[in-house]
């Protein structure tokens, strides 16, 4: 009885979906769900992207854009007003890699609308993008700061020196911690809603569907790519 | 009835993930304030409505993060089981 109850094979758990060997190496390559959902979202990205870049280039700036080119110009607009209302004069230097961020959480987050497992409901990936969040964070501190980069961890008094090096590491750990356990919860509530009650479930897991995809999705995306450009403005921001 | 110690761990690990939620009391307290004290805010100056929601969801999504610490011990008593043995 115990055992079923916590058995691993929960619909909202990772799922292996093919193993194969690479003759010549000693180990088991796995793909997983959470692959195959990254390879679609970043698919969908892609071809967005190209559809809209081939649109953009057929266009005279003298036309009436259509509806997809408005829609494009929107999302741009306010990813740009975004990262302008935070970095101010630094905006230019990094409102690709916001956006580029904010766009592939947002599409994460929302697959489950879709009948996909979120890749942001996988640690390796939130890790991930924790990691690159902190090494963007240390690369401009040392470019702006130079030395006092480091000097700045003995400040105000040296043996606050542990203390501050725990916060600079808490950093990519929180943004990561944060952005798995909400999408990991909603995941979870939903699978165990769908197991519930299966046969019957029509149409109110909607409703759930609209808070823990899309708005809790949303809020999340929106707070991991506010806190990079937090994190990245204390250390390049003039004094 | 026999209790082997193996179904003893499972036991505690189910029981230890539902303390590790308690830990979820917390951020429902400070996302109240923050809620409330937007609400207030917007009360007194409508016309910022929009950067109070914001800096409010920012808030409260920060004041979040020890309820999913909670979450994750949870998570990783129930499914990851480390004392299995």
């Amino acid at each position: 009885m115990m055992t079923s109850m916590v058995a691993c094979d929960s619909s909202f758990m990772i799922k292996k979906l093919l193993e194969f060997r690479i003759p010549g190496i000693d180990y088991d390559f796995i793909i997983d769900t959470t692959h195959v959902a990254m390879w679609l979202v970043s698919i969908f990205i892609l071809v967005m992207a190209i559809i809209a870049r081939v649109k953009l280039n057929k266009v005279e700036a003298t036309d009436t854009p259509g509806p997809f080119l408005n829609v494009i110009e929107l999302i741009v607009e306010m990813l740009g007003s975004m990262v302008d209302g935070i970095m101010g004069k630094n905006a230019n230097r990094f409102v690709n890699y916001i956006s580029t961020l904010f766009l592939f959480i947002i599409i994460s987050n929302i697959s489950g609308l879709f009948g996909l497992r979120p890749p942001t409901a996988d640690y390796g990936v939130t890790v991930a993008l924790g990691i690159i969040t902190f090494i963007l964070v240390q690369f401009n501190g040392i470019k702006k700061n130079g030395v006092k980069h480091f000097t700045a961890l003995f400040q105000p008094l040296a043996f606050l020196f542990p203390i501050n090096l725990i916060g600079e590491f808490a950093v990519p750990l929180s943004l990561s911690l944060r952005l798995f356990g909400n999408v990991m919860s909603g995941t979870v509530l939903m699978g165990l809603i769908y197991d519930l009650v299966n046969p019957y479930t029509i149409a109110y897991p909607a409703l759930l569907h609209g808070y823990f995809d899309l708005f809790s999705g949303c809020i999340q995306a929106y707070v991991f790519s506010m806190l990079t450009m937090v994190y990245v403005n204390d250390k390049i921001a003039d004094e | 009835m026999n209790i082997s110690g193996q179904e003893f761990i499972q036991a505690m690990s189910a029981i230890g993930a539902g303390i590790a939620m308690i830990a979820g009391v917390g951020p429902g307290v400070g996302q109240g304030i923050a809620a409330g004290h937007g609400a207030s805010a917007v009360g007194r100056n409508p016309g910022a409505k929009s950067d109070i929601t914001s800096t409010m969801l920012l808030g409260q999504a920060v004041a979040e993060t020890t309820g999913l610490y909670g979450f994750a011990v949870a998570i990783i008593l129930m499914f990851v089981q480390p004392f299995k043995g």
